[in-house]
């Protein structure tokens, strides 16, 4: 089981490698189209890195809810182990 | 219905090849006579017949922001690097020209292969739910002129001519077009190749169409040389920026040369044979001649589509001897930068302009001994030294296989 603190520097991680975001930049409130830029294709990638690293599947219609950075961590947090 | 007739003129270039990263170290390269040919050392080409390449001088990956490179395949990667350099040149950003009037015509001849094998590799070891989500957009061929497109920020449209080594001078004469039928202010025109990959690699030589001078990377590109036996697959991409002439003048941009004229003919032969004596070859010079207002006499310079191959080369020859005459200086330089396929249109267009801006006409190297057809012997082929001249109009031609021909016209600015 990751801390949520592990969880948001994980995702800080993926988002630096997949979009070029800084990890400062990486914060919960953050929207990936919105503040980061990030695009659907994008969030596809995101989503395999996330199952990669944590282990967790984010499934098409679960992927389509998560908005922000917040959103992700607790997705994580929720379904992990 | 008439032709619209305007004057076009090239208000700038770019191109990153196996000479140079940019124009001006390709261009130096050239006239200094190097070669940007090498043999593979990776261990799947070992067992190849042909094992030369001209791979990149700059590596692209370094001269694009990590993230940008990540999402375009190398032949996007190059196509963007060219176009920019030429945005650049031309001072498009500063131009004022509304995003509206901004088109882009750029193509390739296999576009993004190697994106779509590496992919392939990953559906075959690690199962479709691994394939990147990049894929398509990666591997389509108008992805270099959409990632162009998305670059210098074009919205009156992007088109991506697709005919095989004939690409990069077809989508010059349709960049003209667009012109003259007032469908755009200003157009990036090229073309961009990259495909170097064990697959395109086999298959071209499954055709007997490399040159398996193994021992001689350096000596293995000789056009119209009677020791010739193929050619030598190259990766690069080159562009140029096209406008009106009153444009052009009104905005005080500077002027390399004019696009005088373009012309395109099918073979209607062979898939991939060319027609013996060159017959459509010919038919597309001699309409590109036409088209720009001038005579075979007017022509100065040919920059030869001549990529090394036994029947290619002679068939040219015939071409240019027939439509044109034996009085213009010829030139072979994929002698020097291997076959770009899609972007050699493109950047033998650039060497063209600048042989008429600079007034010298590169040699053809390795030309150690030129092939008895008649035609051959007849022509004046530039060899050895550059040689410097006095011309006003200049020829560059590119076929393709699939029969396409195309030639265009460029006269002094």
């Amino acid at each position: 089981m990751s801390s949520t603190q592990e969880i948001q520097a994980g995702v800080a991680e993926i988002l630096e490698e997949v979009a070029g975001v800084t990890p400062a930049d990486a914060t919960p409130e953050k929207s990936f189209t919105d503040d980061l830029d990030v695009d659907s294709l994008s969030m596809v990638e995101i989503a395999t890195a996330v199952e990669d690293k944590f282990g967790v599947a984010i499934p098409d219609d679960e992927l389509g809810n998560i908005k922000t950075v917040g959103d992700a961590i607790s997705y994580i947090e929720k379904n992990q182990g | 219905m008439s032709t619209p007739t305007a004057d076009v003129v090239v208000t700038g270039l770019g191109a990153t090849t196996p000479l140079g990263g940019d124009v001006a170290s390709t261009w130096e390269a050239l006239l200094a006579g190097r070669s940007g040919v090498s043999r593979l050392t990776d261990d799947w080409a070992k067992e190849f017949p042909a094992q030369l390449v001209a791979r990149l001088a700059n590596d692209p990956v370094q001269q694009l922001d990590r993230v940008r490179a990540r999402r375009l395949d190398r032949s996007q990667q190059v196509a963007v690097i060219a176009a920019e350099e030429a945005w650049r040149d031309a001072k498009g950003a500063d131009s004022g020209v509304d995003p509206l009037r901004i088109a882009v015509v750029f193509g390739t001849g296999i576009g993004g292969a190697v994106t779509l094998l590496d992919q392939d590799d990953i559906l075959e070891q690690k199962g479709p739910k691994r394939v990147s989500p990049f894929t398509i957009p990666m591997l389509m061929p108008n992805g270099p002129a959409a990632a162009v497109g998305l670059a210098v920020g074009a919205k009156a449209g992007v088109h991506a001519p697709v005919s095989a080594c004939a690409s990069g001078a077809e989508a010059i004469r349709w960049g003209l077009d667009l012109l003259r039928f007032d469908r755009a202010d200003m157009v990036v025109v090229g073309g961009a190749e990259a495909c170097v990959h064990p697959l395109p690699m086999a298959g071209f030589a499954a055709m007997r169409a490399m040159s398996t001078r193994n021992d001689e990377p350096e000596r293995a590109s000789r056009p119209f040389d009677k020791g010739r036996d193929g050619f030598v697959l190259a990766e690069g991409a080159a562009a140029l920026v096209l406008e009106r002439a009153d444009a052009a003048a009104a905005r005080g941009a500077t002027v390399y040369a004019r696009l005088a004229g373009a012309g395109a003919t099918a073979d209607g032969y062979d898939l991939v044979a060319p027609h013996p004596e060159g017959e459509g070859a010919g038919r597309a010079i001699a309409a590109a001649i036409r088209d720009a207002g001038l005579t075979a006499a007017d022509i100065g310079h040919v920059n030869a589509h001549a990529t090394s191959t036994p029947i290619g080369d002679t068939a040219e020859a015939n071409a240019i001897r027939h439509g044109i005459g034996e009085h213009p200086l010829v030139t072979a330089t994929k002698s020097q930068t291997g076959h770009l396929l899609g972007a050699a249109g493109a950047l033998e267009s650039v060497f063209t302009i600048l042989a008429l801006r600079d007034q010298v006409v590169p040699a053809t190297a390795n030309l150690d001994d030129p092939d008895d057809d008649p035609a051959v012997q007849a022509l004046d082929i530039v060899r050895r030294e550059p040689r410097k001249s006095t011309f006003s109009a200049a020829l560059n031609d590119s076929f393709g296989f699939g029969g396409h021909n195309m030639a265009l016209v460029f006269t002094t600015a």
